[in-house]
């Protein structure tokens, strides 16, 4: 059973994360937005999915970590360059899963 | 057109893609291999959860009403941590502040819809889902059910994240420590087999850098907002280099 306090907890985590999704969603549908908002956005997609991969990749653990031992960082780059050349979404995350289970399991 | 347009997920084909039906299944399609990245993500935060102390229908109602995967991670690391309710939803916020720039980047598409439209798609919207649809809308063809492929390509993930929460959290009252795992790395590899086969101009590639190089150095700031920050770095840095090459 759930207590009293996570029910207050989920619904508040729910109702901020509807807010940050919805409300740009309705309201821009009524303005038009300037010309240089237009023209930054295809830069989002590209932008947040580095700041999520870099940090992750370089400092698993919370701490700058180059190193080859680092398997997020090996399976990384090698799944970086088998997207690369492939194209292949599905390709790229089942080999890069199993380089980065076989390293770590290795090292 | 610019030279940054690319389609970095092969399946979508636009010129088969007129009916409601079709756009559906074109989004189920196109985010099928998403949601393989995401199968480990989501049995872990099952697993992760109970672990930290949520009862297990806490859990299951996080992942129904909130479907924000990384915010539910942080919640539950907080929840461990023993933080109150109210930090947890503070941080919530910030965590998913990247969603209101997906909205911007979609909402210029979906000027057209009535609210229950709007309003599920909304609650629905998560990177996955952000980076296919937003590649659908890209594309030329003037296919009046856009909305159909996001409604496909929503619901898939939802329903895949629903089960995943489930399996983690029968696996993680069987299996403790789930945090190491390592199926964390399966998220990351997505990411980067969604990004690296875009990384063939000058501007994205000034975008990634710039990106790349602020979230390390923001790495410290509390509750990923260095996450925004990077982002907004990255976009800067990609319209800097796209006027430079525009005017030489």
């Amino acid at each position: 059973m759930m207590t009293a306090q996570e029910a207050l907890l989920v619904a508040g985590m729910a109702a901020v994360t509807f807010l940050v999704r919805w409300p740009v969603l309705a309201l821009v549908s009524r303005v038009s937005l300037p010309r240089p908002v237009l023209d930054g956005m295809k830069f989002i997609p590209p932008a947040v999915l580095t700041a999520i991969i870099v940090p992750a990749m370089l400092m698993p653990a919370g701490s700058l970590e180059v190193s080859i031992t680092n398997a997020y960082l090996v399976a990384g780059v090698a799944s970086g360059v088998i997207a690369f050349r492939t194209r292949n979404l599905l390709l790229t995350i089942v080999l890069g899963m199993a380089l980065f289970l076989l390293w770590r399991w290795f090292w | 057109m610019p030279a940054t347009e690319q389609s970095m997920v092969s399946t979508i084909d636009s010129t088969r893609t007129q009916t409601r039906g079709a756009e559906f299944w074109q989004g189920v399609k196109a985010t099928f291999p998403l949601v393989v990245g995401a199968i480990p993500f989501g049995i872990i935060f099952g697993a992760l959860a109970v672990n930290s102390g949520l009862s297990v229908a806490a859990t299951a109602a996080m992942s129904a009403f909130v479907f924000a995967g990384s915010s539910q991670f942080v919640a539950a690391g907080l929840v461990a941590g023993g933080a109150g309710a109210f930090i947890i939803i503070l941080t919530t916020f910030v965590v998913n502040l990247r969603h209101s720039l997906y909205s911007v980047t979609l909402a210029p598409h979906m000027k057209h819809l009535p609210q229950r439209w709007l309003v599920p798609l909304a609650f629905w919207l998560t990177d996955e889902s952000f980076l296919v649809v937003e590649q659908r809308y890209r594309q030329p063809d003037d296919s009046p059910y856009k909305h159909w492929f996001f409604l496909g390509s929503a619901i898939f993930m939802y329903t895949n994240w629903q089960l995943c929460t489930w399996i983690g959290i029968f696996a993680g009252q069987a299996l403790p420590d789930p945090a190491s795992w390592g199926l964390d790395f399966a998220l990351v590899v997505t990411f980067i087999g969604m990004l690296a086969p875009g990384l063939r101009s000058r501007p994205v590639i000034a975008c990634v850098l710039a990106a790349g190089a602020a979230a390390l150095l923001l790495a410290g700031l509390p509750n990923k907002l260095g996450l925004i920050v990077a982002t907004l770095a990255g976009v800067a840095a990609g319209m800097l280099a796209e006027r430079g090459r525009a005017t030489p």
